[in-house]
């Protein structure tokens, strides 16, 4: 037995053992390249990186962008999902359909279409109202268009995330203790579920800001510039700087989730020891 | 649903109803509801509208134009415009399309296939370990790199293994054959952000795996691989097949990767798509972009069609 366990052991170790090794020499060679110099060592790729022309502008987009696409995405999905769990369980599988979908879809393709779609535009629509429509969707300061394809792409990625929350928590007893105390509906979603759904919450917003800070495919056929592109643009001048704001922007949203998961295990120790 | 005709007092029918409801069975049966969840009934359906409403214009239009802009001549082309044509779909499989689009069903095949091998044993290893941190530092890294698409990524690879990077330089690698910027090359960082992916896809049916399964195959006289090989794997087969697919799906869609590293000698079909939607092709042929984005949604349809039936099989067990 002693024999097994140790033998288990070996294995262990040598797995975790390989599999750090393939991902952690790719980052520390980055940041060795990012901070490789002719004469010694230099900072200049994060120095720089402030004033570098556009960095700002096309993080703040991204930013916005991120925030947009998360509160639609989840103002969309949030009540589809208890709606269907308390009361229409008939429309469940239209839901899982509907959230499964986009898997299928690439974003290169998702992008086709929408550029297909954005061509009816100019091509049949010039008088009527709709055209509109079409040039403030695709408005440079804010391209809705990207938050409307960023939404279908983070899709699948949040229900996963809200299901399984929703899963750990028993919505319809919740609601209904929470009705037999005269508490109102929206009293009920916003201070009974909601809460309970925490956690899921958090981890699908973070995980659909993770994948809009990324995104490259469309935005860069579309011919807009947030930070994923102005990255890939930056690469073919400043090869090191490109690869320093790679790795940077890498740490720091693994910190924020790290951040996250420590927080919600912090909180379910304290409502486990009150309880 | 059921409608519940005859109203009765409060408290008696939250007792009722509680019964099944908290056992999580679906209730069927005509029993007796309160008011407010009767009306629920009849108006929850509203809450999905929104989401239905924006994805049949998000999605469907798009679809909608994939489809039919695949089948008619694009708008620029100088005659018949707008008129039906197969010309399309059959250039979009023909010459160096075809082999763009077999160079990436090889290329994600290839890379799905390693990544489920090699993410399973890294989970297993990773969910077992004493160390709690690690579990964590790992299931968020990876929700990181498989989450934040192949940009970031291509670039670190570009810095540690291309023609300039790190390593190249360290160990000479460019005079022993190595290059990034080929099919092994583009293996390597493709599993990067595969093999997160399969640790977390494959991370919740792990941990369904009970331990008194191991311990009957141990009283059993089984060895640790009997177990896996007649008792963990067959159970786990669905997932690491969903996980498969999702993997497949996931190399398959992947542009940014590939695009990224600029020099990359390997054909694939989602860059011949963005090379086409950005002007690089024949005037007339703007429609082409479109029929080779329908290829591609059917090999996917066709890989998640092997898989969703099998998932029911999987969720009996792992429940």
């Amino acid at each position: 037995m002693a024999q097994l366990i140790s033998r288990l052991r070996v294995w262990r170790g040598a797995v975790l053992l390989l599999a750090g090794l393939y991902f952690l020499i790719p980052m520390a060679a980055s940041v060795w390249f990012s901070i490789d110099d002719v004469n010694g060592i230099s900072f200049d790729a994060y120095t720089g990186l402030l004033s570098a022309p556009g960095f700002t502008d096309s993080l703040v987009l991204t930013l916005e962008l991120a925030v947009v696409t998360v509160v639609v995405l989840l103002l969309l999905l949030v009540p589809a999902m208890i709606a269907v769990r308390l009361g229409s369980p008939k429309l469940r599988p239209v839901l899982e359909v509907v959230c499964t979908l986009p898997l299928v879809v690439p974003p290169v393709a998702l992008t086709a279409g929408l550029i297909g779609v954005l061509r009816w535009g100019p091509d049949y629509l010039m008088d009527t109202p709709f055209f509109q429509t079409f040039v403030f969707v695709q408005q440079p300061q804010f391209p809705l268009v990207l938050v409307i394809a960023y939404v279908l792409m983070a899709l699948p990625l949040a229900y996963r995330a809200l299901d399984s929350g929703l899963r750990a928590v028993d919505v319809r007893t919740l609601v209904e203790a929470a009705r037999n105390c005269g508490a109102s509906w929206p009293r009920a979603v916003f201070s009974v579920i909601l809460p309970n759904l925490r956690g899921a919450l958090l981890n699908a917003s973070f995980l659909t800001l993770a994948l809009v800070l990324g995104e490259f495919t469309t935005a860069s056929i579309l011919g807009y510039q947030p930070f994923a592109v102005w990255i890939y643009s930056v690469g073919n001048s400043q090869g090191q700087m490109s690869v320093a704001v790679s790795v940077l922007s890498l740490l720091i949203t693994w910190v924020l989730l790290l951040l996250l998961a420590a927080a919600g295990r912090e909180r379910r120790h304290k409502t486990a020891t009150a309880s | 649903m059921t409608t519940a005709p005859t109203p009765v007092p409060a408290p008696a029918a939250a007792d009722l109803s509680g019964g099944p409801v908290a056992a999580g069975a679906a209730t069927t049966a005509p029993t007796p509801e309160p008011a407010g969840r009767r009306l629920l009934r009849g108006k929850s359906w509203l809450a999905t509208v929104p989401l239905l409403l924006f994805f049949l214009i998000g999605f469907g239009l798009p679809a909608v134009a994939i489809v039919t802009g695949a089948f008619t001549v694009s708008s620029d082309a100088e005659t018949g415009a707008g008129s039906f044509t197969t010309a399309n779909v059959t250039d979009s499989v023909q010459g160096a399309y075809w082999t763009a689009l077999l160079s990436s069903i090889k290329l994600s095949a290839l890379t799905a296939l390693i990544g489920t091998a090699v993410g399973v044993p890294i989970a297993q290893a990773v969910l077992t370990s004493r160390f709690r941190m690690l579990r964590e530092a790992v299931l968020t890294a990876s929700g990181v790199l498989a989450n934040f698409g192949g940009l970031p990524l291509a670039f670190a690879f570009v810095a540690t293994l291309g023609n300039a990077g790190e390593l190249t330089k360290m160990f000479h690698l460019t005079d022993h054959g190595w290059s990034l910027y080929s099919f092994t090359g583009l293996t390597v960082a493709y599993l990067y952000f595969l093999v997160p992916l399969m640790v977390l896809t494959i991370t919740p049916a792990l941990e369904g795996l009970r331990v008194q399964w191991r311990e009957a195959a141990q009283n059993n006289r089984a060895t640790g691989l009997q177990y896996w090989r007649h008792v963990a794997l067959p159970i786990l087969f669905p997932s690491l097949l969903g996980g498969f697919v999702l993997l497949f799906g996931s190399a398959f869609a992947a542009y940014a990767t590939a695009a990224a590293m600029v020099g990359a000698t390997v054909p694939l079909i989602s860059r011949q798509i963005a090379d086409a939607l950005s002007g690089n092709v024949l005037v007339g042929q703007g429609n082409l972009a479109l029929a080779l984005s329908l290829d591609m949604i059917i090999v996917a349809v066709l890989v998640m069609a092997v898989y969703l039936p099998l998932q029911r099989r999987s969720a009996r067990w792992l429940s």
